[in-house]
Formats: structure tokens, C-alpha cells, sequence
């Protein structure tokens, strides 16, 4: 269980230091997206305006309000990450190294995150008054339409912890966890 | 008869609560938690309680919400058998509450139409908010619990028709692997509301009811108090832990409501509340003093 402090963009040699457990903060930029931003990137294949290269993405749907002209942060948190498991290949192709949220991914998701040298980074879920207090800004937004589900680009400063929940060597610390937990429970004497 | 106005300070003080539930973490749930983060052992466990209750408080001082998920709103009401009010009335006042705490706050409206998806932007919507109807004796208040009810741990939802020879034996055992197979997912350490009895319906309704009672208050029958203290120790035991990351806390509380049921049937429902266990209590005297509490 390490700390690290990350910035963004991700580089392969980054992400590849880190294994399941260890503690990451982030510095730099995050894109906040969902269920609905992700079908309009990989089931209506529209083109996806920001360049994601080494990219970190955060499951999310923010509480926003409008001060002239520009959305200001009311409350920025997580949501489950396994409803979106489907399009993790999705953003690896765009060159996506980091995909947080809560709850992690399946068994599929994880191979592929080792196959692209990514990883899964787990957020405490709930903690959205912690992770609001870590956004500095919403720099840019696409797709208004789908608001809350809209393409957000967060500034961050020390946005953490996350704990490295699927690293890139093909561990799945929810997977791992939540089997073991099954296997003790089905030889409970009750 | 209740007033007019009283309607509309009814209206206002569930705006308020709801804003107040959505920031103002309850004391029992506060304990609990302090409680899970001394005792727990897996350093990633403690890491993760430490990030939970440092959120409780960044919510207080900045005046921030705990949680970003707005919920989907659930009422109970208890009406006292001599409170002179119309539910009719009542209704509307929390359905006006509710819109105007999304729309003036602002607060993210979660709220959808199941078949266009569409999204009004008033966390509200048809037959939404939830609400449920309590008469009670012998009382002359009204009093409103509200329930912003999280979706990570409401997906995490479970009912089952089990047999009665499946006795209370098969009621623990689907009652533990369906908590300890939520994983990660409904944002454990969670409290566990667990329906036994009942028609389908009723049984999905008690294991609702009982992740309102205040955090590790115990059911007063001694035999279900049993059942609750013998479900949280296993699944503690199992060590799926804080964000289901491992360690010794996956659940606060168990709390079991029961009711009557049929000869054939032997119904089991659980309903998961998330750490993030947000509620408040509006009570409205015969008066017409209003206070919110949780
Ligand atoms: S499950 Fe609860 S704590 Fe977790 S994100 Fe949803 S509402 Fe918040």
C-alpha cells in the first residue's frame, strides 16, 4: 500500500508503477462522463471533441449551476462504475489510461486495462463533499443536451485518495475481495 | 382544520428538510461510523472509513452535500389519529417541498420517466415522490421522514418467495449472500434493511421501513433483535469491508421489520442503505409548530 501522487496526462511507465492497494491524489484534469455521454461516444459514434490521451475519466453526473454563462460546481461525485463496463474498450481506444468511479469493473474490463496498460482507480463513493472541495473548476463542457450526463474537463488539485482497485498487471482487488468474501460466507456454520 | 397557510409552511419546511437531509448527516449514523473506523483492521478499510467521516465534515463546514446523488425522494408519513389534516393537502405540500428544494438550491434532479428517460429537472415526477401513509393512535401531529434515497444502494435490491420449510435459516442465508454479492456497489459500510413476511408487496415495503430506524437501534421483539445481531456478525465476518475493498466493516446494522404471513409463503425482501444513510424528521404539532429534526 503506497502513496503516490499522480499528474495528468498518465504515461505508461506511471501507470505501470501502480498495483492494486496502492494510494493515488491526482493534479491536473479529469473528464467527468456517464451511461448517457458514453452511448453518444460508442453507440451513436459521435466524434468526442477533447483529445484523451492519457486521460483520466471519472463516472459521473455533477450537480451544476449556471453563473453567467459558465457552470459552476454545486456537487461532483461518483457513481457505479460496473453499469458503464461495456464501454471501458471504448475510451482504452481513445488512449484513456484511468478510469475511476466506485465499485470497480468486471473480469472483461480487467483484461483489457492490462492489455492497454491502464488501470481502474477507486474512489471512496459518497465522499462528493471532499471531491467538490478537490475540483477547482469546470474548464469545459460538451453536449449540454444530455445534462447532468454531459462530457465535463475538471481541473483538480489533490483529488484523492483513490485506491488502485484493477492495476495493469490483471488484479482485481473488488473481484478478489468479493469472491473470498463469497467462499467464507458459503461455509458459514449459521 | 389545518390552515391554508399551514400547507404552505409545510411546503417550505420540506424544501428545507430536504436540502438539510441531503447535507446534515444524522448522530447514530455519524457514531456508527466513528465506531467502524477505530475498530477497523484492514489498513485500505481504515484509509477508507477516515476519507468517509473527513467528507461528513468538509459537508458541515462548507455547507456542501454529503453525497452528489440526490436520491430518489421517499416520504413516510405518520398521521395521529387526531391531527385535523388533509392528506390530500399533504401530498401537494411535499410535492411542491421537493421541487423547490431542486430548483432554488440548485440540486441535481435524479428523477426520470422510466420510458422516455426524460428528465423533468424537479426530482419529481409521476407517482414520485414515494410516499407512504402511517395512521397512528392517540397522537394529534403530523410527522414527515424523508429518505433521499441513494441508487448505487437501491440497485442493490433483493426479494424472494422463499419456501417455509426454508425457515429462518433460508432467510439468513439469502439475506447474507445477497449483501456480501452487492460487493462494492451499494458503497458499503452499509446498513442492511431486511422485510420478512408479509404479502410480496408488504415485505419490500417493512425492508424499506427499516433502514429509516435510527442506525443499530435494535427491533424490540428479542427473538428479531436476535436475528439482526447473528446477520451483522456474519457479515462482518466476511470480510468484504469498506467500498467492498476488505476488512471488518461491511455492514453498521442489520434492522429486520416482520409481519404476519401465510401459511405457504415465507417472503424475504432486503434493501440496502449506503453509509451515506441521509434522512430527516419534520414534525408538525397540532400547534402548527413545525421542527426538523432526523
Ligand atoms: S450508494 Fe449512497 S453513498 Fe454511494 S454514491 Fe450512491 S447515494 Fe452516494
Amino acid at each position: 500500500m503506497a502513496d503516490y501522487q499522480l499528474t495528468t496526462p498518465l504515461t505508461d511507465d506511471v501507470v505501470m508503477s501502480l498495483h492494486v492497494g496502492d494510494v493515488v491524489t491526482v493534479n491536473g484534469h479529469i473528464y467527468g462522463l456517464r451511461d448517457a455521454t458514453l452511448i453518444r461516444m460508442f453507440d451513436q459514434k459521435v466524434d468526442i471533441p477533447p483529445d484523451l490521451t492519457g486521460a483520466i475519466c471519472l463516472h459521473t453526473a455533477p450537480g451544476v449551476r449556471l453563473e453567467e454563462g459558465r457552470y459552476v460546481k454545486v456537487s461532483v461525485g461518483t457513481t457505479t462504475s460496473t453499469r458503464m463496463n461495456r464501454f471501458t474498450e471504448g475510451l482504452l481506444g481513445q488512449g484513456v489510461k484511468a478510469i475511476t468511479g466506485k465499485g470497480g469493473l468486471l473480469e472483461d474490463s480487467t483484461k483489457l486495462l492490462q492489455a492497454h496498460h491502464a488501470v481502474y482507480l477507486g474512489l471512496v463513493g459518497g465522499t462528493a463533499a471532499s471531491e467538490t472541495l478537490q475540483i477547482e473548476e469546470i474548464e469545459e463542457m460538451w453536449w449540454p443536451d444530455l445534462m447532468p450526463e454531459c462530457l465535463w474537463k475538471f481541473r483538480v488539485r489533490d483529488f484523492g485518495p483513490l485506491i488502485v482497485g484493477i492495476d495493469a498487471y490483471g488484479r482485481n482487488l473488488y473481484l478478489e475481495t468479493k469472491q473470498q468474501a463469497l467462499a467464507v460466507v458459503k461455509h458459514m456454520e449459521m | 382544520m389545518w390552515s391554508r397557510d399551514r400547507y404552505k409552511q409545510m411546503a417550505e419546511a420540506v424544501a428545507m428538510l430536504y436540502v438539510k437531509a441531503l447535507k446534515d448527516m444524522p448522530p447514530d449514523v455519524r457514531i456508527a461510523l466513528q465506531n467502524a473506523e477505530q475498530g477497523e483492521t484492514a489498513p485500505i478499510g481504515k484509509t477508507i472509513l477516515g476519507t468517509i467521516r473527513k467528507n461528513i465534515g468538509a459537508a458541515d463546514r462548507e455547507n456542501l452535500l454529503i453525497c452528489q446523488d440526490t436520491g430518489t425522494p421517499v416520504y413516510f408519513v405518520q398521521v395521529g389519529e387526531y391531527a385535523e389534516a388533509n392528506p390530500v393537502a399533504i401530498e401537494r405540500a411535499i410535492r411542491q417541498g421537493t421541487e423547490r428544494a431542486t430548483t432554488s438550491h440548485p440540486l441535481r434532479s435524479s428523477v426520470v420517466s422510466p420510458i422516455t428517460r426524460k428528465n423533468p429537472q424537479t426530482n419529481t415526477g409521476y407517482r414520485v415522490p414515494v410516499i407512504h401513509w402511517d395512521f397512528v393512535e392517540d397522537r394529534d401531529d403530523v410527522e414527515v421522514v424523508v429518505v433521499p434515497k441513494g441508487s448505487g444502494s437501491e440497485n442493490m435490491t433483493y426479494f424472494r418467495m422463499l419456501l417455509p420449510a426454508d425457515g429462518v435459516l433460508g432467510i439468513k442465508r439469502f439475506v447474507l449472500e445477497s449483501v456480501v454479492g452487492s460487493g462494492g456497489n451499494p458503497c458499503p459500510p452499509v446498513i442492511v434493511g431486511v422485510g420478512i413476511g408479509g404479502s410480496s408487496d408488504l415485505c419490500m415495503l417493512l425492508a424499506k421501513k427499516a433502514i429509516i430506524r435510527p442506525c443499530g437501534e435494535r427491533n424490540p421483539d428479542p427473538e428479531v433483535a436476535g436475528l439482526e445481531a447473528d446477520l451483522l456478525q456474519a457479515i462482518n465476518a466476511s470480510g468484504l469491508g469498506p467500498m467492498g475493498l476488505g476488512g471488518i466493516n461491511t455492514a453498521l446494522a442489520v434492522h429486520v421489520e416482520h409481519a404476519a404471513t401465510h401459511i405457504s409463503q415465507n417472503p424475504v425482501a432486503v434493501n440496502i442503505q449506503c453509509w451515506a444513510a441521509r434522512r430527516g424528521r419534520l414534525t408538525i404539532r397540532s400547534t402548527g409548530d413545525l421542527a426538523i429534526g432526523f
